[in-house]
């Protein structure tokens, strides 16, 4: 057994009647480390966590917090913080009363219990609301309140269920970065389920990409974005791209462009290839270059520091291209610009009679 | 019998885990002991004395029962009774939509009081319905001079028994239409007006449509009280046999007059006429809340 | 030209509020006319005749044989009704919202029933079962516990009659109710009963008061199934509304009026006061 994951999960299954929500999943969250569970909505991630929580009993599988396995122990004896989407907050009690609701729950002496309360509204920066209610504090500070009450019993891990999606763009980056440093300050072992690849890509260490209740990829936010492994994380993360085409001779051919990458794929089979926009370069249109390929200008669209160019390629496939704007050279519309997709990634094509991603 | 016990969230059955499965009995055990406790107080204050009535009706045996339905007395009574109901709605139905429009969709001046006033009869004994009335049209009563100049009985007679009841049913389709209306909003009606509705297609195109269930909880509510009222038609109507006996005052004086097999018939009748009004008043409150949810 | 385009504008212009105004009036006329006709005037009578005599006329009626009994006993065991049904309603509003089995909606219809049932069919069905001829009652008559014609009858009346309201006033609050912070709860420790009196309990505590309040303001004016159960003994089973009864078949409709306008002011008064109350936890569920 593995001594530093703090989290440990095996074949964990779940099933709604006859509908899969979670097959067979298995993976470790490392000790004092933040683990993301990154998907779009129906993946299983929520509930992956909620039966880490012990909120969901699994249909098969097993759990270990912290070397002990807890698949069988109640809610209130596996000792997780948990923080909810919508926060949760006791509307009833005040602030001060939710932080210490984990302490009074262990009875814990009200001297104890105040001096825990008084040190995490600091760590949370809202000691001067210690006795206002719920629903006297905006989304951001409910968030806070519902952290340091998560917190306050010294749980041995941390989960959030998509902590900063009931929140503005604005306050979620807030909250985001001041999540990240309470991390450092903590070192708690945390893991959180988030839809939005940003949050996973920026906090995590380590991304768990799942996918209709299967895992398609783990590793560092770095392996996830370069070197996607599935054509679900090639498409999911990054807003590629997607170009369709067909194999040979090691190459996706799109039109007459040939793009690298498919050397692990049949001969002549349908393919897919994923060009992030900001992996598209652009040039002089050169006769003389061995892959001279070009593509026509539709439109430019500027947007501040950034500008994104849609481009369509020889059989009639668009892309999107960014590029700084003042790396804007004779770029108007109907102009033919040279187009680099050397840094595609090739899958195979969806099946036949797939719904659109 | 098989009775699946468990919130409502859907819970699998796990491999091993004797501690979590004795867990759960517990718990099983616990929800178990309240849902009887429960059955246990409905079966003493309803299900038994329904089967009391039930039993007591059929003690002569079925020839009792045809005999004791088709006596005058009692088709009478019945008679009587639906009279007294359907009047009742017709004036609490139009009346009480009309008024639960006008508080709902009008601003104005007194609108608070109105609203008020519409939960006074709840608040009223029905004998002191019945006493309202005798105070108005009895001897020496406000209206009596002008009634009886004009050789109108009303005390002791029909029109007083429909009044009470009026009376006492008047806050049921207004409470029930007023909060569907509410929550309904003036959206639907301004775009068949846009479209270029008149007032009443937009009335019977739109929004009965949409009130259609609140309106029947009313009125089923109304129905099953116009047919249950005692108290204030017996002070008013002066006992007057066969002539101002509803159903529910055949029973009283039936049991009076020791004729207890038939008060015990037309008691069940009633009891079963209001249970399918109660099937009615179910379904209509199932769908009443669905077009208040929106 | 211009002038009499803008005249045909104008009239235009006119004509449209006149017919909106009108019917926005004779739709409030009607509304007004028959709530002041139907309800304003008959209250009106009670009460002008309940006050005409003063408190003399008030006394006079209390001096009655068995008056302050009856008025108690109306108090005390609508009061003890609503009680009752406060805990029994609370639990089945518990079961019906959050477990799920077999014949739950027909149990949701059985708590209907009261509502739907006369009242004094209710009264004949209690004889049916418990009363002095009945099995059950001669059992516990044996014991010395009358179960019908006694003060036991009036309360077991009244829980039958009041047994939907608290249901009913707790039910949408429980439904509405966010699973969320009783999840926080357990997970944070708390066990499923510190888990409910921690946080549905404070939730639906107003519920229950105010269903609670309506059972007792029902309560009060029960006439139906007391009537036939209770026996109407004077100084013992007599209740109020039955006292105004018999002040009114004796031609003392002032006395009656005075009794009566005491009892509706406190009813009235109970249900304004959980009209209000009602609303006020809609509008914070909905925030």
């Amino acid at each position: 057994m593995r001594m530093n994951a703090a989290i440990r999960v095996q074949n964990l299954t779940k099933k709604f009647g006859s509908f899969v929500a979670v097959d067979d999943i298995s993976f470790d969250a490392a000790e004092g480390k933040i683990t993301a569970l990154l998907g779009p909505s129906g993946s299983g991630k929520s509930t992956v966590l909620r039966m880490i929580a012990g909120l969901e009993t699994p249909t098969n599988g097993r759990i270990w917090i912290e070397d002990d396995e807890t698949t069988f122990k109640s809610v209130q004896e596996r000792r997780v913080g948990f923080v909810f989407q919508h926060y949760a907050l006791f509307r009833h009690m005040t602030v001060a009363q939710n932080v210490a609701f984990g302490l009074a729950v262990r009875k814990q002496s009200k001297a104890d219990q105040a001096g825990r309360v008084d040190e995490l509204l600091d760590l949370v920066q809202l000691s001067p609301f210690a006795d206002r209610f719920p629903d006297q504090l905006s989304g951001g500070q409910r968030q806070r309140v519902a952290l340091a009450r998560a917190l306050a019993p010294r749980p041995q891990v941390l989960l959030l269920d998509e902590p900063f999606g009931a929140l503005d763009a604005r306050v979620r980056q807030d909250l985001r970065h001041w999540l990240d440093g309470l991390h450092r300050e903590l070192g708690v072992t945390s893991l959180f389920v988030t839809h939005d690849q940003d949050e996973a890509l920026e906090l995590a260490h380590e991304v768990v990409v799942m996918h209709e209740g299967r895992i398609e990829q783990m590793g560092s936010p770095t392996q996830i974005y370069n070197e996607p492994q599935t054509a679900f994380v090639a498409g999911f993360i990054g807003s590629p791209n997607v170009l369709q085409g067909r194999v040979a001779a090691g190459h996706v051919l799109v039109g007459a462009h040939r793009l690298p990458g498919a050397d692990h794929m049949e001969e002549g089979a349908a393919a897919r290839a994923f060009v992030r926009p900001h992996d598209v370069r652009l040039a002089e249109p050169d006769p003389e270059a061995a892959a001279a390929v070009e593509a026509r200008v539709d439109r430019v669209s500027t947007l501040g520091w950034l500008s994104r160019v849609m481009l369509r390629l020889d059989d009639g496939q668009t892309i999107v291209a960014e590029i700084p704007s003042d790396e804007l050279i004779d770029l108007t519309e109907g102009t033919t610009v040279a187009v680099d997709l050397r840094r595609a990634k090739a899958f195979e094509a969806e099946p036949v009679g797939a719904p659109a991603e | 019998m098989s009775v699946v016990l468990g919130p409502p969230r859907l819970v699998d059955v796990t491999p091993g885990g004797e501690e979590m499965r004795r867990r759960g009995r517990r718990r099983a055990l616990v929800r178990g002991a309240i849902v009887a406790v429960c059955l246990l107080y409905l079966t003493v204050v309803l299900l038994g004395p329904l089967v009391g009535i039930f039993l007591s009706a059929f003690r002569e045996g079925l020839p009792k029962i045809g005999e004791t339905l088709t006596s005058p007395d009692v088709r009478h009574a019945f008679f009587l009774t639906f009279e007294i109901a359907i009047v009742t709605l017709l004036v609490t139905t139009t009346f009480g939509a009309v008024t639960a429009w006008v508080l709902v969709r009008h601003r104005f001046v007194g609108r608070r009081i109105l609203n008020a006033l519409v939960e006074l009869p709840l608040a009223m004994s029905p004998v002191t319905v019945g006493l309202a009335c005798v105070l108005l049209f009895g001897r020496g009563g406000w209206f009596e001079p002008w009634f009886t100049a004009r050789g109108i009985q009303v005390i002791f007679a029909l029109p007083s028994m429909i009044l009470v009841t009026i009376f006492i049913c008047i806050p049921f389709v207004i409470r029930s239409v007023a909060p569907v209306l509410e929550e309904l909003g003036t959206e639907e009606e301004d775009a068949a007006r846009t479209l270029g509705a008149s007032t009443l297609q937009t009335l019977f195109r739109v929004i009965l449509p949409n009130i259609r269930w609140g309106l029947f909880y009313g009125i089923a509510l109304t129905t099953a009280r116009s047919i249950g009222e005692i108290g204030a038609v017996l002070i008013v109507s002066g006992m007057l046999k066969g002539q101002t006996e509803t159903a529910t005052i055949y029973v009283l004086t039936a049991f009076e007059e020791r004729m207890d097999a038939e008060g015990y018939i037309v008691a069940l009748t009633l009891a079963a006429i209001s249970i399918v009004m109660l099937l009615v008043i179910e379904i209509s409150k199932r769908r009443k809340i669905k077009e208040v949810m929106g | 030209m211009a002038s009499a385009v803008r005249t045909v504008q104008q009239r235009r212009v006119f004509r449209a509020p006149t017919v909106t105004r009108l019917r926005h009036w004779s739709l409030r006329g009607a509304a007004i006319t028959y709530l002041v006709a139907m309800i304003v005037v008959p209250v009106a009578a009670i009460v002008t005749k309940g006050f005409a005599g003063g408190l003399d006329t008030f006394r006079e009626a209390m001096a009655s044989p068995g008056a302050w009994e009856a008025i108690s006993l109306t108090l005390v065991a609508s009061a003890l009704a609503a009680i009752i049904n406060a805990i029994f309603g609370t639990m089945l509003a518990y079961i019906l919202v959050r477990y799920r089995f077999r014949g739950r909606g027909l149990l949701s219809a059985i708590v209907d029933l009261p509502f739907a049932i006369p009242t004094l069919v209710t009264g004949v069905m209690l004889v049916a079962i418990y009363g002095p001829n009945t099995p059950i009652g001669k059992a516990f008559g044996t014991v010395g516990i009358p179960l019908m014609f006694s003060q036991i009858a009036v309360l077991l009346a009244l829980c039958v009659v009041t047994l939907p309201f608290v249901v009913r006033t707790v039910q949408p609050v429980l439904l509405e109710l966010d699973t969320a912070e009783e999840e926080a709860a357990q997970v944070l420790g708390a066990s499923a009963w510190k888990t409910f009196r921690a946080v549905v309990m404070p939730a639906i505590r107003p519920a229950i008061a105010a269903g609670a309040l309506l059972a007792f303001a029902r309560g009060l004016g029960e006439f139906g199934s007391i009537v036939f159960v209770s026996g109407n003994i004077e100084g013992r089973t007599k209740t109020a509304p039955y006292f105004i009864f018999q002040l009114t078949n004796q031609f003392k409709p002032d006395q009656a009026a005075a009794v009566a306008t005491l009892l509706f002011a406190i009813s009235f008064v109970l249900v304004l006061v959980t009209s209000r109350l009602v609303r006020t936890e809609r509008k914070e569920a909905k925030s």
